[in-house]
């Protein structure tokens, strides 16, 4: 498969994927809206599931055996958390975290 | 109806704008496809977190299951957004394959919380306006992001951490509207010992099972107690 296909290929998977999550509840939960699994589940998944990708790909980008032992990616991560406690607008968070880990990272320290 | 519908969405605008052209410019630095790719995913995909972890997914060609289920279970929050939409969209005819298409977090929130009349035809009419340019803004910022991306020199080291950081103020925004920690707390610990017992590749679906399955033991118990509860009462 080349460079082409595969970024076709992947494109169809990740629509389909996404599309799956919005449709799927107009085919098959039409009836089951107020059930308390599914009330349950709705309630608290996301939340899980958002933490759950925080702190996988913050340990990704963090150097563990290096001086910084984490702390690369551990110190702009907590400046999103104040910075977005503060003024809670995401932009400004994201912004103001990415750009200090690449000053981290760029310093090469 | 357009007028007003700018009016509505231009939060939103302000929110796209500079989102869509921060995956550009990550699509265009991180990977060697060509810049206009990036629109085109915001037309097929059109997924803010979604688009952002593909290039993370691309960048290191991951297999076609790992990146259907990557993609399925990072918009999963969006399974319990059509929930509380079914009757709102029902009988829209063929304007409702793309506003289900064009549910994201952004064009949820709006839907759900703008002031609607009696007319049910014209109020869908103007839901399908408002999906239709939400989706306009993010794509002209991940074309905008892609160009400055391919076309403006700068050193980009470090620049995927924009994905993190997205999580994190997910992960915030989740809690202020949940008003719980717990569930914060089962999803970060589910990823802690996922990644110290499976190898990288099997960390995210492996924590996502341990979540689910910690999620689904915590309804039983509540159950429990509310049937015994209910039982004492009565």
């Amino acid at each position: 498969m080349g460079e082409t296909g595969y970024l076709a290929a992947f494109i169809a998977v990740a629509a389909i994927a996404t599309f799956a999550t919005r449709v799927i509840p107009f085919l098959f939960f039409e009836r089951h809206t107020e059930h308390p699994l599914v009330r349950h589940l709705g309630r608290y998944l996301p939340a899980a599931v958002m933490a759950l990708l925080a702190t996988v790909f913050l340990q990704r980008s963090a150097d563990w055996s290096g001086a910084w032992v984490g702390f690369d990616a551990l110190l702009p991560g907590t400046l999103v958390v104040i910075i977005h406690l503060w003024r809670r607008n995401a932009l400004l968070s994201i912004v103001a975290g990415t750009l200090s880990y690449m000053a981290i990272q760029q310093a090469g320290l | 109806m357009n007028q007003s519908v700018f009016r509505l969405t231009l939060p939103i605008l302000f929110g796209y704008l500079p989102l869509g052209m921060a995956f550009g410019v990550l699509f265009t630095t991180q990977l060697e496809y060509a810049w206009w790719a990036a629109p085109l995913m915001g037309i097929l995909i059109y997924a803010g977190a979604g688009q952002i972890l593909a290039v993370s997914l691309l960048a290191v060609n991951a297999g076609l299951l790992e990146v259907f289920v990557a993609m399925f279970v990072l918009n999963a929050r969006h399974l319990f957004y059509g929930l509380s939409l079914l009757g709102q969209f029902r009988g829209a005819g063929w304007r409702k394959l793309y506003l289900i298409f064009g549910l994201t977090d952004e064009t949820y929130s709006l839907l759900t919380s703008r002031p609607r009349g009696a007319d049910r035809a014209y109020e869908q009419e103007v839901d399908f306006r408002i999906t239709g340019f939400n989706q306009f803004y993010w794509v002209i910022g991940c074309a905008i992001g892609a160009l400055l991306g391919d076309n403006v020199a700068f050193d980009s080291t470090g620049i995927e951490f924009a994905l993190v950081a997205l999580f994190i103020v997910l992960t915030l925004e989740q809690f202020k509207a949940l008003g719980e920690g717990f569930p914060i707390w089962i999803g970060a610990a589910a990823a802690g010992v996922s990644m110290l017992l499976l190898p990288p590749a099997h960390q995210l679906i492996g924590a996502i099972a341990l979540v689910t399955g910690v999620l689904l033991i915590e309804y039983r118990r509540a159950r429990k107690q509310h049937l015994q509860e209910e039982g004492n009462h009565g």
